[in-house]
């Protein structure tokens, strides 16, 4: 890249000019020395690995004329999971899947004792009702734009799995706080389960762990909560956002289609 | 894998003449090799997904341990009035493990119902059949209320109005010396047959007995 022309000094400012064989002025800083150590380190690991091309697919894509803040939606729900993610891995520090008393205290500890513990709980628990808003507002971008027709159809698809995901994470973390509300609410959703015919008695057995309300229910919430669906959450963004980059985002429905100028002429 | 030797009608390696082939030998190597690292793959994975899977399903064939716990005395429940008690349907799990049960001595002038003979006291759940809520008794109303949805039971349990799609579930009772002990807990259609017991939400009448399977080990 071209330098600007260094502004003017009054010569009386400047020293007297170099003699030959002395430092002239132009020799490398220490800020200059730490860019090309930068610059070497990340030549090394892209030699080895060839990640600056992945790296330019993912990041430096063309996007459509029109493109507004609705596109970024999906972005917003990226990072609320990824607050959901930080904050839930710093909260299961203190928590303890304990039912018969244990995870009301750690919670009670978490809330009242720990350090900023009540700001990460809030964080969790009211980014987990962002995070469903923001699905559901992102959901109904892709709805109203358009952009689920061909070739998005398998990205909705993997969408509404995620949706659903979501929802069940919800769920299950709804029971973890284990007061009563907690307790009720998660009785009331499995009853719910159970009223589906033929495979709902079986499905509510599954999320009970048993017959009755038992001390694995919280055990296995916990488990889908913080082990099972935060993996297929994880993979299953990770498959959204390469359909994203490899097939590019739509334009507006109200975008026109430019006519190049050639063209138009030749109808008139 | 397509066989480049495919032309050759011969199964046998030999006829189809691929250098080193055995006479009567009827597979390739390669096509050998390729099943024998996808079985070993599949034995590796099956080694850790069954025994996980079956761990996480396993709980639902539990056989469940019928127990009977000792609530109060013969002459503590009246025959016209229910009186709550609390059992323990879930031991080791302290308050949550809990339900109160309401309890009242048979009364053949209530209970005419021909499936409630022999049973010396009637022991009603106060979980609520829609979505498993918690009801109350009121006395001055003789009825079962559930504060969530609006769910009315009758004296004997039986839906009056409200969503509830089945009468309230009940408990096996009986009398030991001068004690009374509740059992395991069944459910009811609204004619008070009894079944063996059903979550919340599954009614019982109709194609619903079927639609509903119970846990198999419930089963009588």
């Amino acid at each position: 890249m071209p330098k600007l022309p260094a502004p003017p000094i009054p010569s009386a400012l400047k020293g007297p000019p170099p003699r030959p064989g002395e430092d002239n002025g132009n020799a490398p800083g220490p800020a200059e020395h730490a860019g090309n150590a930068g610059i070497s380190v990340v030549d090394w690991v892209d030699e080895r690995t060839s990640l600056s091309g992945a790296a330019r697919w993912l990041m430096f894509r063309k996007v459509p004329k029109g493109t507004n803040w609705y596109y970024t939606l999906g972005s917003a729900t990226l990072f609320a999971f990824l607050s959901q993610a930080v904050t839930g891995v710093f909260l299961a520090m203190y928590y303890r899947p304990d039912a018969s008393g244990g995870a009301y205290e750690s919670i009670r500890y978490v809330t009242n004792d720990v350090f900023l513990g009540q700001f990460v709980r809030g964080m969790h628990k009211w980014g987990a009702s962002v995070m469903v808003v923001l699905v559901f507002l992102h959901m109904g971008r892709t709805f109203f734009f358009g952009a689920y027709k061909y070739p998005r159809e398998l990205n909705w698809v993997i969408g509404v799995v995620l949706l659903v995901l979501t929802l069940v994470m919800g769920f299950t973390g709804y029971l973890l706080p284990f007061d009563q509300r907690a307790y009720w609410a998660t009785i009331v959703g499995v009853q719910i389960n159970s009223t589906g015919p033929l495979i709902g008695p079986y499905l509510s057995d599954f999320l009970l762990g048993g017959s009755e309300f038992n001390a694995t229910t919280l055990t296995r919430f916990y488990a889908i909560h913080m082990l099972i669906v935060p993996g297929l959450l994880a993979a299953l963004i990770g498959a959204h956002l390469y359909l994203v980059t490899k097939l590019g985002t739509t334009a507006p429905p109200w975008t026109k289609v430019e006519k190049r100028s050639e063209l138009r002429e030749a109808e008139v | 894998m397509s066989d480049k030797h495919a032309q050759y009608k011969s199964k046998y390696t030999l006829d189809r003449q691929i250098p080193g082939a055995f006479e009567g030998e009827t597979i390739t190597r390669r096509r050998f090799m390729t099943v024998t690292a996808n079985a070993a793959g599949a034995v590796a994975a099956g080694a850790f997904v069954l025994p996980a899977l079956g761990f996480a399903i396993g709980p639902i064939f539990k056989n469940i341990t019928h127990r009977w716990e000792t609530v109060g005395t013969v002459d503590q429940f009246p025959d016209n009035n229910y009186v709550p008690v609390i059992l323990t349907l879930v031991p080791g799990l302290g308050e949550a493990g809990k339900t109160t049960v309401y309890m009242r001595k048979f009364n053949p002038a209530i209970d005419v119902d021909r499936y409630d003979r022999g049973t010396p006291y009637i022991a009603i759940t106060t979980k609520c059949s829609h979505v498993g809520c918690p009801v109350r008794w009121i006395p001055a109303a003789e009825r079962f209320v559930c504060p969530c949805h609006g769910g009315v039971y009758d004296l004997l349990g039986r839906v009056v109005s409200g969503p509830p799609v089945r009468p309230l579930d009940r408990f096996y009772t009986r009398v030991v010396g001068e004690y009374v002990q509740v059992g395991s807990r069944f459910s009811v259609n609204s004619e008070l047959k009894r079944f063996s017991p059903r979550f919340s939400g599954e009614p019982l009448d109709g194609i619903g007995q079927y639609a509903y399977p119970s846990r198999p080990d419930a089963r009588k």
